[in-house]
């Protein structure tokens, strides 16, 4: 399947622990070790979780993993606020026009 | 005129719910819906928007195809199959917007009380056990959990 960054930060949020990792990097950078220490999880394993959070550009991180900290990268995440924002737009425009427009209906079958 | 806000909700891992009030008797508004005539008048987003076609089958089985254009020229296409039509009461309906996305059933009820129409429109995405079913069950829940996170971000920002 091929994927859009969208579509890959949304792939990226739809896990829990990742979600856990990312709300647990809004309080500041972490290491992998301090990451991993909430969950029952083999460093191997979150480092896993990390690198999705990556290639989604959710996260950054020093070359040497084990070391360097992660840190939140929150512009994909105003991506997906602005896709949902859209499509509540997309109604909310439409139907202010079916307000007048029904309006417009039922004055004219008054008229008639 | 009235001034009723659009509402959207998540209702489930795999359902949104959005629904308006609407100040015009059920009939009125369920037409709205499913007349060409009417549908190709308002169900046009934001501004810049026309719809050149707007096919509507309202029965089982029938088929329903919108294409929008922008004045820029952008074209957006939309379609899908009517599974149930209870005039004036409820629709179910296939929807899919071009193959990124999967496909989409939709429940539309109309209730009526006193001078008010509630729409209600249920999206619900496909199962967990769908073959796309971990980036669909991702989208809704990303969403609101990305509101969560902005607003954590901008509260720790202030």
């Amino acid at each position: 399947m091929q994927t859009d960054p969208l579509s890959a930060t949304f792939a990226a949020l739809a896990d829990p622990t990742r979600r856990a990792i990312l709300a647990r990097l809004i309080e500041g950078s972490a290491t992998v070790k301090e990451l991993s220490a909430p969950f029952a999880m083999s460093g191997p394993a979150i480092s896993k979780h990390l690198r999705v959070l990556e290639r989604a550009g959710l996260i950054k991180r020093g070359r040497e993993a084990q070391w360097r900290p992660c840190e939140l990268d929150a512009a994909p995440l105003k991506d997906v606020t602005e896709w949902a924002d859209r499509y509540r737009k997309f109604w909310d425009a439409s139907y202010r026009r079916l307000d007048s427009y029904l309006d417009q209906v039922k004055e004219k079958d008054h008229d008639d | 005129m009235t001034t009723s806000t659009t509402i959207l909700r998540t209702l489930s891992d795999e359902e949104i719910s959005i629904s308006r009030d609407f100040a015009a008797p059920r009939e009125l508004v369920f037409d709205a819906h499913t007349k060409p005539e009417h549908v190709s008048q308002w169900l046009l987003g934001p501004e810049g928007w026309s719809m050149p076609v707007c096919e509507i089958d309202l029965r089982p089985g029938g088929a329903w195809h919108y294409v929008w254009q922008h004045v820029d020229g952008e074209r957006m296409e939309m379609h899908g199959e009517y599974r149930e039509v209870v005039r004036p009461e409820r629709i179910v309906n296939t929807e899919r917007w071009g193959d990124e996305w999967p496909e989409t059933l939709h429940t539309v009820t109309f209730t009526e009380q006193g001078d008010t129409t509630t729409v209600t429109q249920v999206v619900r995405y496909p199962s967990k056990d769908d073959r796309d079913a971990a980036l669909a069950t991702g989208m809704m829940t990303g969403v609101e959990r990305s509101f969560d996170l902005l607003d954590q971000l901008l509260a720790q920002a202030q």
